[in-house]
């Protein structure tokens, strides 16, 4: 590597910031539901898709994140979509193919990916 | 690309949290991940110092800024399989306030950071050391680059706008040091950093070579491109070897990528830098002694002047700065003197991280706005004194500091303030004292330090310490005379006055400052032979009073073999083979047993 100027240092702290937004807790988040439910569910595959998805986008600005069991089940996988200002909305029998969908019109664009929501709070 | 991690775990690998375990956890927590095929969503990265060192190991988990506090081993398959897989924080982890005993998961609302202002240390336990690229990632290098499209001149009007005062302990001007280093003739000049961080107890540059080396790289060479060199030397002391070795790997990674060496950002400005080790004398510290000992001389003061500005380092101009003082140079070159200039009192500009130690609850390292409190510091920050006793004096400013009482804790913290409260800044150490601690044998303490560590060059300073030492010897053994505090006060004189460096020179005010607070401590140890805190062993003794059982619990304590009795009957010591441990008072289950 070899730096020439200030424009080559702050392609670099770009870089770098992306790479470590996950140090940051930032306001649009997208919540996997990883209980022993969403497990079995195959929330794990959900969640690889994400993180492929994110990468893919260099969503800088987004946390991904995991919770536990929230009583509904039946409908795990779910994924839920928090934008600032908006109402938080959960997707159910989410499947690593429905994730480009979900990441791109609801998370990056705000259009809420009416077929797969379960919830809205 | 890499594929975008969803958590890190950031593991404070400084040197606090190295020795309470955390050098086993990193592995333990990479081996756990990777067995469930997680090493790829989660990161772990080994950071510098947090400053909360006695809560060490410190584990932090992103993205929730969950902070938990003396991790085990045998903790890292509850974080991985709790709160990495299920995303559920850890309660019995997190830290608990000292005073108000609740839980805090954030880092952002313990109280111990949050009247810290983080500008030295900004990155120290944020990002990963041994990383140029975390470095540049939180604008590393961007004040060189700065600094280097604007004239040398024009670099020094912005440090000495910006107030910044070395904080090695003089606090004398940066700014108007590089300027005359600058104005000096010489075709050759030399930048020195000054790591030899002697004063016991502190630890503040050691955090930031071990947390952040790459800010003082990028330090001294704005320094060197400002007063016209091209090398400087880091003298650090060896007893630093993670210190050293992170500065090693820095300089390595700055040169390859042209941050270093010739033709730096492409341009004309040349610069490098060796590292010094020292082998620790306290001395040496002074930039006479520092500046010989780098030469290959034996490390002993020189009178000045000249100055190193004039006559340096093998006679050359040099600019001698500590290694906080460095710490600012960058981000004060990125965002301008302004905000540095904003914080902190009319003299006296910016933050100082100060190195807390004794008897508070969070020991450890926390800069602030200069002209905070120390009341501030210690109750807000520090979480107040520990064991719940009472405050008593805080030493501030090492070996040629002095002891602050309760009346002045309200004082505002700045050079000029301590220094007319007869302490001083000095490098930022405190050490926080309670009632049980004896002023004189801290006098004392202090004084055979400095003794000891007396290069023996000037006659003031290798006699004049060693007769007060032995006045304060006496006096703690309860031998001392009414003749002995004006002998104190005379002997102190002379050796202020008549010392050739600051060593001896300040020697004399850790006595000094307990004489003019504590005066009576030292009156109740002459005259009546007594040391009120209780802490001079010669001046203490012990008696079992009839609550004694007759356990024999004392007895079998005793190392001396001094206490004698037959079970179910008052025992007694005698006085004579005592040696005043205090072992029997701690053993006694019926508190029958008396210090006097
Ligand atoms: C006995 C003695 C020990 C010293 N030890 C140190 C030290 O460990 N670190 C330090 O930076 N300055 C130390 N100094 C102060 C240095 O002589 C010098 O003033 C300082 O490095 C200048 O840097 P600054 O202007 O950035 O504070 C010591 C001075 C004396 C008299």
């Amino acid at each position: 590597m070899n730096i020439k100027n200030l424009a080559d240092l702050r392609r670099i702290k770009e870089q770098v910031k992306s790479e470590t937004s996950s140090r940051r807790e930032n306001e649009t988040q997208i919540i996997v539901g990883m209980g022993t439910c969403g497990i079995a569910a195959g929330a794990r595959a959900v969640m690889m898709a994400v993180l492929d998805e994110v990468t893919k986008r260099s969503l800088r600005n987004v946390s991904v994140m995991q919770t536990g069991c929230i009583g509904m089940c039946q409908k795990e996988p779910l994924v839920d979509v928090v934008r600032p200002g908006e109402p938080r909305i959960t997707y159910g029998n989410v499947k690593p193919e429905d994730i480009p969908r979900i990441v791109s019109d609801h998370l990056v664009n705000g259009r809420v990916v009416s077929d797969l929501v379960v919830a809205r709070l | 690309m890499e594929k975008l991690a969803r958590a890190h775990v950031l593991v404070c690998g400084g040197t606090g949290c190295s020795s309470s375990g955390s050098k086993i956890i990193i592995p333990a927590l990479r081996e756990k991940l990777q067995a469930k095929g997680m090493e790829d969503e989660v990161r772990v990265v080994e950071t510098g110092c947090h400053g909360l060192c006695e809560m060490g190991p410190l584990v932090i988990v992103y993205p929730e800024g969950v902070f938990y506090v003396r991790v085990k081993p045998e903790d890292v398959d509850e974080i991985v399989e709790t709160h990495l897989v299920k995303g559920r924080t850890i309660t019995r982890l997190l830290y608990r306030e000292a005073t108000t005993l609740e839980t805090v998961p954030g880092y952002d609302k313990i109280a111990f950071y949050k009247k810290q202002k983080r500008y030295a240390l900004a990155n120290c336990g944020h990002i990963n050391p041994e990383s140029l690229e975390e470095y540049i990632g939180a604008d590393g290098y961007e004040g060189l680059a700065k600094a280097l499209d604007m004239t040398p001149e024009a670099v020094i009007e912005e440090i000495k706008a910006s107030g910044l005062r070395g904080r090695g302990g003089g606090g004398f001007p940066t700014g108007l040091k590089w300027q005359f280093t600058r104005a000096a003739s010489g075709d050759k000049k030399y930048v020195i950093c000054n790591a030899d961080e002697g004063d016991p107890g502190a630890f503040m540059d050691r955090s930031v070579l071990e947390g952040d080396p790459h800010r003082i790289i990028e330090g001294m060479a704005v320094c060197g491109y400002a007063i016209g060199s091209d090398e400087g030397y880091i003298y650090c002391r060896a007893e630093y070897p993670l210190a050293i070795k992170r500065l090693r790997n820095a300089i390595a990674q700055a040169r390859e990528a042209g941050l270093l060496g010739e033709g730096i950002l492409s341009g004309k400005f040349n610069f490098d830098l060796h590292i010094k080790e020292g082998a620790g004398a306290f001395v040496c510290g002074e930039e006479t002694a520092l500046m010989a000992s780098i030469e290959g001389r034996r490390g002993m003061p020189r009178p000045r002047p000249p100055f190193p500005a004039n006559s340096g380092l093998w006679g050359k101009p040099t600019n001698i700065n500590n290694v906080e003082t460095f710490a600012n140079v960058p981000s004060i070159m990125r965002d301008g003197a302004g905000y540095f200039a904003s914080q902190g009192t009319e003299t006296s500009k910016g933050t100082k991280v100060f190195a807390l130690t004794g008897k508070i609850n969070n020991t450890g390292l926390a800069e602030v706005p200069m002209g905070i409190t120390m009341r501030e510091i210690i109750y807000e920050i520090g979480g107040g004194i520990s064991d719940g006793r009472n405050f008593k004096a805080v030493q501030i400013g090492g070996p040629s500091g002095g002891c602050l009482p309760e009346s002045l804790l309200d004082l505002p913290i700045d050079y000029e303030s301590l220094t007319r409260a007869g302490a001083m800044m000095g490098s930022g150490g405190l050490v926080v004292m309670d009632e049980t601690t004896c002023m004189v044998d801290v006098a004392r303490y202090f004084l055979n330090f400095t003794q000891d560590e007396s290069c023996g060059k000037c006659t003031p300073c290798r006699e004049g310490t060693k007769r007060m030492l032995e006045i304060l010897n006496r006096i703690c053994e309860g031998m001392g005379k009414e003749e002995d505090i004006p002998l104190l006060e005379n002997l102190a004189k002379s050796i202020k006055g008549a010392s050739l460096c600051a060593l001896g020179q300040t020697a004399p005010n850790p006595v000094l400052s307990t004489l003019s607070f504590f005066r009576d401590e030292y009156e109740a140890h002459i005259r009546e032979h007594r040391c009120p805190a209780g802490a001079c062993a010669a001046l203490i003794g012990y008696t079992i009073t009839d609550k004694c059982r007759g356990c024999g619990l004392c007895k079998k304590a005793c190392p001396a073999g001094a206490i004698s009795g037959e079970t179910k009957n008052v025992h007694v010591i005698d006085k004579k083979t005592c040696v005043r441990c205090g072992e029997c008072q701690a053993k006694c289950p019926f508190n029958a047993i008396d210090k006097s």
